[in-house]
C-alpha cells in the first residue's frame, strides 16, 4: 500500500536558521500521526511545507506516491487535495460562516454556488453549527470558529487533513469541543497529521506519535510506548517537563 | 468598618450623576456664548466691517450671481465625478502593480513608484499648470485643448498617486495569514487577492479614500487657472474682476460646503462604526 503522504529527507531553513533538518515520515491511509515537541521544533513548518505554503530546500514530498515538490510545479492542484487547519483559525472576517465554508468549493473547485451552499449547510449541521451559518466569524466563540475552520477544510474532500495546533489558541473550556470533532473524524477514517500540545489527546487519537526537536524526528512509536516508555533521553526530558507543568 | 446599611444608595449615585450632567451643560453653554459672542463682536466692531459686508455679503450680488455660479458648480461636480471614477480604478491598478511581485511587471512597478513619488511631491496647482499649458504646447495631434479635460487629466495624475498609496496601505494591513488560508483552500494567487485580501483591504481604507475625494472635490477649482472652463470659482472670479464685489465667491463657497459637509459627516460616521466593529473604544471612558 502506498502512503498518502511521504516525506524523504526534507530540509528547510529561514536564512541561517535551519528549521527542518532531514524529515522522513509516512502517513498511511486512515492513519493519524501526532507530531509533538516544544515550540520551534519544526511542527508547524513541516505542515506548511507539506501544503506547499513554504518551499522546501531539499528532499522530496509525495502525495499518493507522486512527487509534489518538483521545482517549477504548480502548487495549486496539490493544495486542493490537502486540508490545512491553522492555530489561529484564519477565518475570513468579511464573509459569513457559510461563505467561509464554501469558499474553497466555489472558487477553487468551481462547484455551482447553490450546490456548494447545500453541502456547506450539511457540513455545518454535522458540526452542530447550522444556526450560525449567517453569522460573521467574530460573533462566534473560539471553539466554534475552529470548528468552522475544520468544516471549511473538509469541504474540498482532502486526501489528508493537516492540523496545526488547532487547540492552542483556545480557552481551556473550549478545547474539548474541537477535540471531539477530530476524534469523530478519526473514527470515520480521515487521514490526519496532527501537530499538538494536547498529550492526552495525542495519546488516544493517534496511531503513531513523533517527537520533534530542533527540526528532527528524535523518536517515533505507538503512543503507549512514547508516553510510558520513551527510549530517547530528549523525549524523556520533554515529557518530564510537561509532567512538572501538570500538562500530561 | 462595613456596616449593615450601605454607605451610598442607588438614588445617591443617580443624583450625583444628574448633578454632574447639569454642571457640564451649564459650563459648555456659557463657554460657547463667551467665545462665539466675543468673536462676533470682534468682527462686527472692526473698523473695516462696513466695507467687508458690502463687498462680501451683499444680498443683491448674491442674488444676481448665484445662478451663474451654480451652473459653474455643476461643471465642478461633473468633473469631480469623472475624475473620481478614473482615479478609483487607476489607483487600484497602481497599488496592485506595486504590491505584486511578478517579474513581468517590473517596468510598470518602477513607473508606478515614480508616479506616486512625483505627483504626491509636487503641489497640485503646479501639475495643473504644467499639464494645462505644457501638453498643448507639445503640438501633438489628438491632444485635447479643452481646459476641463486638461485640468481633469492633471487632477487624475495627482489623486491617483494619493489614492494608490491609500490602497497599498490597506492591502499591506491585511495579515499574511489571510492569504495563506486562501491558498491552503486551493485558491490561486489572483483569486486569493480578489476574494480574500482586497475586500478586507478596501473596507479598511474606505474612510481615508473618501477623505481624499473630499479634497478632490475642492481641488476641482484649480481648473479655473486654465481659463476656459466656466466652473464655479472661475464664474465668481469673473464677477469679482468686473464689478469688484466678492459676494459670488461666498456663493461658490456655500455650494462647496453643501457637498463637502455631508460627505465629511458620512466619513466620520463610517470611521466611528469601523472603530466600534474592531472593538476599539474612545481612549477616555464615558466621562
Amino acid at each position: 500500500m502506498t502512503a498518502v503522504l511521504q516525506l524523504r529527507g526534507v530540509t528547510k531553513s529561514y536564512g541561517d536558521h535551519q528549521v527542518l533538518r532531514g524529515i522522513d515520515l509516512e502517513l498511511l491511509e486512515h492513519q493519524a500521526v501526532a507530531l509533538i515537541g516544544g515550540s520551534g521544533s519544526g511542527k508547524s513548518t513541516m505542515l506548511r511545507c507539506i501544503d506547499l505554503l513554504e518551499e522546501i530546500d531539499d528532499g522530496d514530498i509525495y502525495l499518493d506516491g507522486e512527487p509534489i515538490t518538483v521545482p517549477g510545479m504548480n502548487p495549486v492542484p496539490t493544495r486542493r487535495r490537502l486540508g490545512l487547519v491553522f492555530q489561529a483559525y484564519n477565518l475570513f472576517p468579511h464573509r459569513s460562516v457559510l461563505d467561509n465554508v464554501i469558499m474553497g468549493a466555489v472558487r477553487a473547485q468551481r462547484v455551482p454556488a447553490e450546490e456548494a451552499r447545500d453541502s456547506g449547510r450539511k457540513m455545518l449541521e454535522r458540526f452542530g453549527l447550522a444556526d450560525r451559518s449567517r453569522d460573521y466569524p467574530d460573533r462566534l466563540s473560539g471553539g466554534q470558529q475552529q470548528r468552522v475552520a475544520i468544516a471549511r477544510a473538509l469541504m474540498t474532500h482532502p486526501r489528508a487533513l493537516l492540523l496545526d495546533e488547532v487547540t492552542s489558541a483556545l480557552d481551556p473550556e473550549l478545547v474539548g469541543e474541537v477535540l471531539t470533532v477530530i476524534r469523530e473524524l478519526k473514527q470515520e477514517g480521515m487521514t490526519m497529521l496532527i501537530a499538538t500540545h494536547e498529550m492526552s489527546f495525542a495519546r488516544d487519537v493517534a496511531d503513531q506519535v513523533c517527537y520533534l526537536q530542533d527540526g528532527r524526528i528524535v523518536e517515533r512509536g505507538v503512543p503507549e510506548q512514547i508516553f510510558t516508555d520513551p527510549v530517547h533521553a530528549d523525549t524523556k526530558r520533554f515529557l518530564s517537563r510537561l509532567l512538572e507543568a501538570n500538562r500530561l | 468598618m462595613p456596616t449593615e446599611q450601605p454607605l451610598t444608595t442607588r438614588a445617591d449615585r443617580d443624583e450625583a450623576r444628574r448633578r454632574r450632567r447639569r454642571r457640564s451643560i451649564a459650563i459648555s453653554s456659557l463657554s460657547t456664548i463667551v467665545v462665539l459672542g466675543g468673536l462676533t463682536a470682534l468682527v462686527l466692531t472692526s473698523p473695516g466691517w462696513h466695507n467687508v459686508r458690502i463687498t462680501f455679503f451683499s444680498w443683491t450680488w448674491f442674488h444676481r450671481s448665484i445662478g451663474t455660479v451654480a451652473k459653474g458648480f455643476l461643471l465642478d461636480v461633473k468633473l469631480f465625478l469623472i475624475v473620481e471614477a478614473v482615479v478609483l480604478v487607476l489607483g487600484l491598478a497602481l497599488a496592485l502593480i506595486r504590491t505584486l511581485n511578478a517579474p513581468v511587471l517590473l517596468p510598470l512597478k518602477l513607473l508606478a513608484i515614480v508616479w506616486a513619488d512625483l505627483f504626491r511631491g509636487v503641489p497640485s496647482i503646479m501639475v495643473v499648470y504644467m499639464v494645462g499649458f505644457g501638453l498643448p504646447a507639445l503640438d501633438l495631434s489628438g491632444i485635447p485643448t479643452s481646459a476641463s479635460v486638461l485640468g481633469g487629466i492633471a487632477l487624475t495624475l495627482c489623486y491617483t498617486a494619493y489614492v494608490s498609496e491609500v490602497y497599498r496601505a490597506g492591502i499591506m494591513s491585511v495579515h499574511p495569514s489571510q492569504g495563506g488560508a486562501a491558498l491552503a483552500l486551493g485558491l490561486t494567487r489572483p483569486q486569493a487577492l480578489r476574494y480574500v485580501v482586497l475586500p478586507q483591504a478596501i473596507r479598511r481604507v474606505l474612510p481615508p479614500l473618501l477623505n481624499d475625494f473630499i479634497s478632490l472635490q475642492k481641488d476641482v477649482a484649480l481648473v479655473s487657472i486654465l481659463g476656459g472652463a466656466s466652473e464655479a470659482f472661475r464664474s465668481a472670479q469673473i464677477f469679482a474682476a468686473s464689478d469688484f464685489n466678492y459676494t459670488p465667491l461666498i456663493a461658490a463657497a456655500l455650494l462647496y460646503l453643501c457637498v463637502t459637509i455631508p460627505l465629511t459627516r458620512f466619513v466620520d460616521r463610517l470611521q466611528l462604526r469601523q472603530l466600534r466593529e474592531q472593538g476599539g473604544a474612545l481612549a477616555l471612558g464615558p466621562h
